[in-house]
């Protein structure tokens, strides 16, 4: 018996959602066979390098490359002269200058000249004779010094948008976002608790294994191709456009297998220069980024500042809740202070609220987006607010937040109303879990918390083909980062009614099928895999056409049941898909069929987690003991894969929570880019992590699919932070809580009841 | 007729307005009647605003239909991860 045919994981109506078969990619990539970013070589290729500012803050005077195009082997050379002048929006041209420095270098690891050579070795030779002049500036390194009067500035002309009135002195401030709702206080005069504190937050990476990748290959007809490992080749493609200047369609980008990205592959760093430097030497060249690269030169997390203050009643009700948020954005604008800022008290409807963010620069590289973008800093002091008020109330923290919690035609803190949510089933789904009423040891505490995510929709595009032995060929332009290619081929085999190891999902690159968005906002099996239903919808017309013209009858008579044409009453014997496709040439030709969307429907997603830690009272270590999550996924279409989504993104928001931070000298140089030195979680450090699927379907999805790849990493941060506190009685406010910072909490912090 | 809210940040070119009734059948004929009435505010939603529409949020919506009766927000389109 297949897993398929087993009642125990078959769905009521469905044959093949929500089964769990081995995911099509899977033997290439257990058996080393599967091709990531570096994998390739092409005859002739050249290996690149890339020259980075050694300096948080200065001016480039001159870079004289002379010597080291001398170099034997040294076969080009790529600094900001070979590059336009940067155009398009304030965003595009940002980009443009963060993947290639001009007038200033704005932190440690930015883009100075980049080299290709016959060797890896001889590259780098050739970037120590590359001689830069510098005049080398103060630093600002956090939003407090950069927020401060008179800070160094990194912008000469920035001015903050969205105060009134305007700023008439440019700052290190690129924005501020208010979002406000009642009479903040009346909200205040009608808590009997209130708590007010404020939290910081660390930068932290993705930490994705697989560092950034490209090879391009330039040809004298002003065409290149690039393979690259990306979270969306598209993409890759328009901003790589960008920053040389070219039509888009002058780049063919080839996605290669992605060895994590987490948000941080959605931009490019490396691609153009390849493009160029491939484009000089008139032969391939491969670009690779070593850890300390990936680390000083790529887009983190943002760390955050965040002051709040939240007020209940007696009876249990959060009657007012007051935020001032500050993000890094690195070195331009673009933290996600908006999201983090409407994310922030979205699972609650509180009636009197403000929230005040801004984005704010500083000398670190520009931070990118990183699963659930900006939800988990400002979650982080909510959560651990809320956990604190429900404490101080002497109400169960679930029972607190099921009572606040927001439900379908509530008002979100951001605005609309909201549609079908599923929160209160996850807060269900963790007060009833066995979890939740087992016994703590010694030293050990327990913490609750929950986070929101808005998912998203955005464009895709797929192509499904009828081979003609009757399997299908499943087309998407949607890099395969978290099992989508199995989502996409079960609801292709549900649609079609033909075995799951009929249809074959192929990843396509940028010529082989239509414009996707990147594979990010958990968006892919609701988008991508709409265009799929869609086209596989497509193709079933024609087969029942086909049916109609092979029988004589109107297709009116035909229907499509478990993969064959049926006659509405019987007459006709029915026709496979086999059988239909084998006779293609007499009814029409090939089958085929394409959809593209810009999809609506997006359902938000909600996360409830529980934690158990043990904590070591001598050293201030300590240990998840035991943790559960529950997320509303909507439709589960392979349940493995979203249980590795949901604990995929608990593991990084412990990581987060617990060991994971960008440690910056004095001289704003970043000391530890190694992972020796940032430790992510790894698997010996932590229990299985009990993932409870909530299945709330999302009614504006052909099988109610929510994205399921963000939201888990957004309560980690609190729920840890929460377990910490109940096991030493000291409330931690700032992360990471390394055992230096919880030991220093227990010796000197002041015990809390 | 829709009811179109404006978030704290928009509500200096609304004069403080928090919500207001307009006739729109269409994003962009949304558009075109607010910023006749508050100058200005079609620059400010031209880029990086995505628009609610009875709770839905969706990008690139300039040619949306609004159904009539419907509640319409300004957001801040959103990246993700």
């Amino acid at each position: 018996m297949t897993i398929a045919d087993d009642p125990a994981t078959t769905l009521p109506g469905y044959k093949w959602v929500g089964t769990r078969p081995i995911r099509p990619d899977g033997f290439d990539k257990v058996t080393g066979r599967a091709r990531f970013g570096a994998d390739l070589t092409l005859a002739g290729m050249l290996e690149g390098a890339v020259l980075r500012s050694p300096h948080a803050h200065a001016r480039i005077v001159s870079i004289d490359t002379t010597k080291a195009l001398a170099l034997p082997g040294v076969k080009a050379i790529v600094t900001g002269a070979d590059f336009p002048e940067p155009a398009g929006n304030p965003t595009d041209q940002d980009m443009c200058r963060n993947a290639m420095a001009r007038e200033k270098v704005l932190y440690e690891g930015h883009v100075v000249a980049a080299v290709a050579a016959t060797s890896k070795r001889i590259a780098r030779k050739a970037l120590d004779a590359i001689e830069v002049q510098y005049e080398v500036l103060p630093h600002v390194m956090t939003v407090d010094e950069a927020m401060a009067p008179g800070a160094v500035l990194l912008h000469d002309g920035m001015i903050t948008k969205g105060m009134d009135p305007a700023p008439t002195e440019p700052s290190n401030v690129a924005s501020r976002v208010v979002y406000q709702r009642g009479e903040l206080d009346k909200g205040f005069a009608d808590a009997d608790v209130i708590v007010e504190r404020t939290f910081t937050t660390k930068p932290v990476h993705q930490g994705y294994i697989e560092p950034h990748a490209a090879v391009a290959d330039t040809t004298p007809d002003g065409r290149s191709t690039v393979w690259c490992s990306s979270q969306g080749h598209f993409a890759m493609r328009a901003y790589s456009a960008k920053v040389l200047g070219w039509d888009p369609s002058r780049l063919k980008v080839i996605p290669a297998e992605i060895g994590g990205g987490f948000g941080g592959k959605t931009t490019i760093y490396l691609e153009p220069l390849a493009v160029r430097l491939s484009q000089k030497a008139g032969r391939p060249v491969r670009m690779v980024m070593d850890r300390d690269e990936v680390f000083m030169a790529t887009g983190p997390a943002s760390a955050s500042k965040v002051t709040i203050k939240m007020g209940a009643n007696k009876a249990g009700e959060i009657t007012a809740a007051e935020l001032w948020m500050a993000y890094e954005a690195g070195a331009y604008p673009g933290s996600a202070i908006g999201a983090g800022s409407m994310t922030a008290l979205a699972p609650y409807n509180i009636p009197h609220f403000i929230i005040e963010g801004f984005d704010v620069v500083v000398n670190k590289p520009r931070v990118y987006s990183y699963r659930a973008p900006g939800a988990p800093q400002s979650a982080f002091a909510v959560e651990s607010v809320v956990d604190e008020l429900a404490h101080k109330l002497g109400i169960d923290p679930i029972d607190f937040r099921l009572q606040n919690a927001v439900e379908e035609g509530m008002q979100a803190p951001y605005g609309p109303k909201y549609q079908k949510i599923g929160f209160k089933e996850t807060l269900e789904a963790i007060k009833h879990h066995p979890h939740y009423s087992a016994p703590l040891g010694p030293n050990q505490g327990r913490g609750v918390a929950a986070g929101f995510w808005f998912n998203a929709g955005m464009n895709s595009s797929a192509v499904v083909h009828i081979n003609e032995d009757g399997n299908a060929t499943v087309v998407t332009g949607s890099p395969d980062i978290g099992g989508s290619r199995a989502s996409m081929a079960l609801m292709a085999a549900e649609e079609l009614g033909i075995d799951y190891n009929r249809v074959r999902p192929v990843v396509a690159d940028t010529e082989q099928v239509g414009f996707n968005d990147v594979t990010g906002g958990s968006r892919v099996t609701l988008a991508t895999g709409a265009a799929v239903v869609d086209a596989c919808r497509k193709v079933i017309a024609d087969l029942r056409a086909r049916a109609a013209k092979t029988w004589d009858v109107p297709v009116e008579q035909v229907e499509w049941v478990d993969g064959q044409a049926q006659h509405v009453d019987g007459s006709q014997p029915p026709l496979s898909l086999a059988a239909i496709a084998k006779g293609w040439a007499r009814t029409g030709g090939p089958i085929s069929a394409a959809a593209t969307l810009n999809a609506r429907g997006v359902g938000a997603g909600f996360s409830t987690q529980l934690v158990d830690v043990e904590v070591d009272p001598e050293t201030g270590h300590t240990s998840v003991v035991r943790y559960t999550t529950a997320q509303d996924a909507g439709r589960a279409i392979h349940p493995s894969y979203v249980e590795g989504q949901l604990q995929g993104g608990v593991v990084q928001g412990i990581g987060w929570a617990l060991n994971e931070e960008y440690i910056y000298n004095a001289d704003g140089k970043m000391d530890n880019p190694s992972f020796l030195d940032y430790r992510i979680p790894v698997a010996s450090d932590l229990p299985m992590i009990d993932a409870v699927i909530v299945e709330v379907p999302n009614p504006g999805h052909p099988y109610g699919v929510r994205g399921v790849g963000e939201v888990g990493i957004v309560p980690p941060l609190a729920a840890v932070a929460n377990a910490v506190a109940a096991a030493t009685h000291r409330r931690f406010t700032d992360l990471p809580l390394s055992p230096p910072r919880v030991l220093d909490g227990i010796l000197n912090g002041t015990e809390e009841s | 007729m829709v009811r179109v809210f404006f978030s704290a940040g928009l509500r200096n070119l609304t004069g403080g307005a928090a919500n207001i009734e307009v006739e729109a059948g269409t994003v962009k004929r949304l558009l075109a009647e607010l910023d006749a009435r508050y100058p200005g505010m079609a620059e400010r939603l031209s880029e990086g605003t995505a628009v609610a529409i009875n709770g839905e949020i969706i990008n690139d919506a300039l040619y949306e239909p609004i159904p009539d009766g419907a509640e319409v927000h300004f957001l801040e389109a959103l990246k993700g991860g």
